[in-house]
């Protein structure tokens, strides 16, 4: 057993442990002065790492010696004839604790944290989403506590004891099937329900006054485009993206041409919203928490998602009492390095306010773009063909 | 046939016998590359728990970074490198973490670790077989798992960091290596690892479905089997149908970063220059990916769900409740994991009809969970409940798996799914559902059969504090994530410092933070009990929990070929616990029926029409002698 007397050897182990202080002494003793050098007033003090580790041996320490304590406790109990300390007492003592200080934490949470979540749903199918929440999470809770309790209840009420037996049950087909037929009633309402929730919410048909924009993800910005009178979008095409078309929008249609370009997207409130997802690079997701909406942006699939927003900025501000308060729009599919600072923010402003600040962007068009078109329609062309010959599934 | 087959092979093994008990192994045939189930069990076992230590580190990482966002750390440069560099780990760094964290969590602690160890512990020694169907198959299926190991984690040790594109790692993002620096060697070192792995675990799961079909012995029929034999025999099924296909996806994200194609690839612009991919369709890699992915959740709890039925039958000194819908149960998630997938990807963009099909049969998977759970309340239900630590475990993953399951409900919803996927509240769901529970489950087994393994017995005070503090603090860590998905706080955030309304959720991510890192520091306190008790531990006796299943009738010592006679023959289901008229609460599963007849009942004989002969006879002597009296 070779193998054994390595893991035995104390001379090992105690060269292991020296080294190990030692090492990790003079690596702290040197990141503290890096760290102090690096900044001014750093509030983490690293020679506080030993310190730390010192801590957790006394700790160990500490349990080591409680352990040897109840067993000498132990001990001595059993020479004075007695039984020992009885740890399935204990242990379903301290499931009964835990049942007891767990739904007192659990219904802490669920007030402290539970009004820290989302505000009121802000667009007309997001209401639906959340009465079908509700409804989930009354009946999931209930069923919740009650098995919580009833696994806690049942540890400390059959805890163990010489003097009895346990009820020799194998089975008992009748609540078998009770409790096989209740939760798939259950599941049932919530599946149909679930339904046609969803297919409300997806199967929404395209409407001819709905406000067409286009959300195109890359890494790591959201860029919109708004159609502009013929309130139709240009089409696209990735071959035609340069410095200045970011989006490759199609100049060779008569739809691209007052197309804008905008930076911060701005919705009217009781408008039918038509969301143009795409994205260029990776995956990416558009994600407006505040209106229950989310679809991911898919490079070569092109998605939509349609939704009505019910309450303004202002509104929501004076309802949160937070004159700060913003809609955003953020990535929410990991997406690269940047994945958790891609936003966008959003406003909802009533249709006068829409108008006027609609009259207000610039087209998508402009200057760079118009110059760049009329040099390089040529190069364009040539660009397109060498790609398509480079597609090798092709 | 299958005792015929079990009768040739102890007949030879018997030769083989003799002739070990002459030589001493060597150190390399019996501790490297060993044969013997129980060796390779430990092998997977303490791979694993390496593993499962350093994921466990990875996560603390990256909850330090989450709870201290503006703060800096120069020992994280010191031992990170340019990982870290200023004290803080960096955005590519962190996803790194989170990725491996993911990939070894789920494949190389709950899949091979879990299922690896007890699969090869217990079928054997549970149906009553002397090794494996095939063992030099499974020495190689350990050593592909030890390779994959070590090539995932050497992707730590190239120029660029290993893969960070989530465990999930969706193409384009893996697919491109300009995507991100994780996309270079570090996800080719991750596509490497993880075909070795499938092939590892194929070539497990062959074993043990061959095993237990073909190598039970003589009375052990499939209703005979226990709860353990049953989930690990579904779960190799399910991994065998299940892993090829994950293979496949990755086969062509290979060619799609290494040969040119475009399989999942199409209309790309990448830091503004056109990439020549065409006609491809990420959606693609996520349905080849989640036709894995969602069964390999089941791949995870069921090991688990086998493992806490078993000891807590055993525990609570009562038969599990309704065996034969806990098997029914298992064989339904068996088949509805397979249909399923899609509820990972309500939201792609994937035909909204497709997502409602998806949620009906998603909701129809809970009611085979709920029966579990009933029956497992049932069995507690007037018992006579010793607390081991195993018993506790197993009573954990029971409350974890009711916790995390119930936000299953939600997240199966593709309406509710739109507002919360990819949230914490996601995160949340999973850690507790498969996460916590699983490897409760794991540590379940890990304190019941740890005597089988080892031969002695593990302290059981340091068993109750690591019970304790993991149990609690794993719901401190998992409990307030639920709420900050319900604020739509998207996961795999590096901070959350750039948004004005997800600031107020600092002081829970420290909190959090913290509750975390004391769970992990006690598991330190479970590798001590582990390590020392293998060599310094109690000695443990033939059948320490008083079970009645065929493992603890072998010998404490270990031998290759696990009984030193003939294989004993088994005439019982394995729960008969505290039975009415028998001795001792238990009867194990050896003991014929012709021995117990003061505690034999009618339904012991449903499909023996001569024993409910013989104890109706019984029954009647029994009666016509206390009348004469």
């Amino acid at each position: 057993m070779g193998f054994r007397k390595l893991i035995n050897s104390k001379k090992l182990l105690s060269f292991f442990a020296a080294f190990m202080l030692l090492g990790t002494n003079l690596l702290m003793a040197q990141t503290a002065a890096a760290g102090a050098a690096q900044e001014e007033a750093p509030k983490v003090d690293w020679t506080g790492v030993a310190y730390y580790v010192l801590i957790f041996f006394l700790i160990c320490l500490g349990i080591a010696i409680v352990g040897k304590i109840l067993k000498v406790y132990d001990l001595t109990l059993k020479m004075q004839g007695k039984k020992g300390i009885k740890w399935n007492t204990v242990m379903a003592v301290i499931c009964i604790v835990f049942l007891v200080a767990g739904l007192y934490g659990a219904f802490w949470s669920f007030t402290e944290q539970g009004s820290m979540t989302l505000p009121e749903a802000a667009s007309a199918h997001g209401v639906k989403i959340d009465e079908m929440f509700t409804v989930t999470t009354v009946l999931t809770m209930i069923v919740f506590f009650v098995t919580q309790i009833l696994l806690f209840g049942f540890l400390f009420q059959y805890r163990h004891s010489d003097k009895r037996r346990a009820h020799f049950l194998p089975h008992n087909n009748t609540i078998e099937k009770v409790w096989t037929i209740a939760p798939a009633i259950v599941l049932t309402i919530l599946v149909v329900f679930g339904f046609f929730t969803w297919q409300k919410i997806m199967n929404s048909e395209n409407l001819k006054g709905d406000i067409n924009i286009d959300v195109t993800g890359h890494q790591f910005a959201w860029e919109l485009r708004y159609p502009g009178k013929d309130g139709v979008l240009g089409p696209k095409d990735f071959r035609l993206v340069t410095g200045a078309n970011l989006l490759g929008v199609n100049f060779k249609k008569k739809s691209s041409f007052d197309d804008l370009r905008v930076d911060t997207m701005y919705l009217p409130v009781n408008k039918s919203i038509r969301l143009n997802i795409l994205a260029q690079d990776v995956i990416h997701s558009v994600y407006m928490p505040h209106f229950r909406v989310q679809l991911n942006a898919v490079p070569g699939l092109p998605t939509f998602f349609k939704f009505t927003p019910t309450i303004t900025t202002a509104e929501m501000r004076t309802k949160l009492d937070d004159p700060k308060f913003e809609y955003t729009l953020y990535c929410n599919k990991i997406c690269g390095g940047s994945h958790y600072n891609m936003q966008k923010v959003v406003r909802v402003v009533t249709e006068a306010e829409y108008q006027s600040w609609l009259s207000r962007q610039k087209p998508y068009l402009n200057d760079a773009l118009r110059k760049e078109l009329h040099f390089a329609s040529a190069d364009n062309a040539q660009s397109g063909a060498s790609t398509n010959r480079l597609a090798l599934n092709n | 046939m299958s005792t015929l087959a079990v009768h040739d092979h102890a007949g030879t093994h018997h030769d083989e016998h003799g002739h070990e008990h002459h030589h001493d192994q060597s150190f390399l045939s019996k501790y490297v590359f060993s044969m013997d189930h129980k060796m390779i069990a430990k092998q997977f076992l303490i791979t694993g728990i390496t593993m499962a230590v350093i994921a466990m580190i990875l996560s603390i990482l990256f909850r330090i970074q989450l709870a201290y966002p503006d703060k800096t750390f120069p020992l994280l440069t010191t031992l990170l490198g340019r990982f870290a560099p200023n004290g803080r780990i960096s955005p590519d760094f962190y996803l790194a973490l989170v990725t491996i964290h993911g990939t070894i969590m789920v494949f190389f602690v709950l899949t091979a670790g879990l299922s690896g160890t007890f699969a090869n512990l217990l079928i054997p020694l549970q149906v009553g077989a002397r090794d494996m169907a095939s063992p030099f198959m499974n020495m190689l299926s350990y050593w592909f798992f030890f390779l994959a190991s070590v090539i995932m984690l050497s992707s730590f040790f190239v120029q660029k960091g290993p893969a960070s594109g989530g465990w999930t790692i969706y193409p384009p993002l893996s697919a491109l290596p300009k995507a991100m620096p994780g996309s270079g060697e570090g996800m080719t070192l991750w596509l490497i690892s993880m075909v070795l792995f499938v092939a590892s675990s194929l070539m497990g799961g062959i074993n043990y479905v061959s095993t237990v079909l073909n190598m039970r012995t003589k009375g052990m029929d499939l209703w005979k089997m226990p709860l353990t034999i049953w989930a690990l025999f579904l779960t190799a099924i399910l991994g065998i149908l299940a892993f090829p296909v994950l293979v496949a996806g990755v086969v062509l994200l290979i060619f799609d970063r290494s040969v040119g194609t475009s399989f999942y690839l199409s209309d790309i612009v990448l830091n503004g220059v056109q990439q020549p991919f065409e006609g491809g369709s990420p959606i693609l890699f996520q349905h080849l990916f989640w036709f894995l992915g969602h069964p390999e959740v089941y791949i995870v709890i069921m090991p688990a769900m086998g493992i806490s039925s078993e000891i807590m039958s055993v525990n609570s000194r009562k038969p599990i409740f309704g065996y034969h819908a806990m098997v029914y149960s298992l064989i339904g998630i068996t088949v509805l994991s397979f249909i399923v997938w899609g509820h990972h990807m309500f939201v792609t963009g994937m035909n909204p009809f497709l997502g409602g099909v998806f949620m009906i049969t998603t909701l129809i998977i809970a009611v085979p969970s709920a029966v579990k759970t009933f029956n497992w309340l049932a069995t507690l239900w007037r018992g006579n409940i010793r607390f081991t630590p195993a018993m506790l475990f197993a009573i954990g993953m029971v409350s974890f798996f009711i916790s995390g399951g119930l936000t299953g409900i939600f997240l199966g919803n593709a309406a509710l799914d739109i507002n919360l996927h990819d949230t914490y509240f996601v995160v949340a769901h999973f850690h507790l559902v498969m996460g916590s529970a699983a490897i409760f489950g794991m540590l379940a087994g890990v304190y019941h059969w740890f005597p089988k393994m080892f031969g002695r017995m593990m302290d059981e005070k340091l068993g109750y504090l690591h019970f304790w503090l993991t149990f609690i603090c794993a719901y401190l860590v998992f409990f307030p994530m639920h709420f900050m998905g319900l604020d739509g706080v998207p996961r795999r955030y590096y901070a959350f410092t750039e948004f004005a309304s997800m600031q107020k959720w600092l002081t829970i991510n420290t909190f959090v933070t913290w509750a975390a890192i004391i769970a992990a520091l006690t598991q330190f306190g479970f590798l001590y009990n582990f390590f020392v008790s293998i060599f310094k531990g109690r000695k443990a006796t033939q059948n320490p929990w008083e079970s009645n299943t065929l493992e603890w009738t072998t010998p404490v010592e270990h031998l290759h070929g696990n009984w030193p006679g003939e294989i004993p023959t088994v005439y019982r289901w394995p729960y008969d616990y505290s039975k009415p008229g028998a001795e001792e609460d238990y009867i194990p599963q050896t003991v014929p029926y012709s021995q117990t007849m003061s505690s034999n009942q009618p339904h012991d004989f449903e499909d023996n029409p001569a024993g409910l002969e013989e104890l109706n006879k019984f029954t009647s002597t029994l009666k016509a002698n206390e009348q004469v009296k």
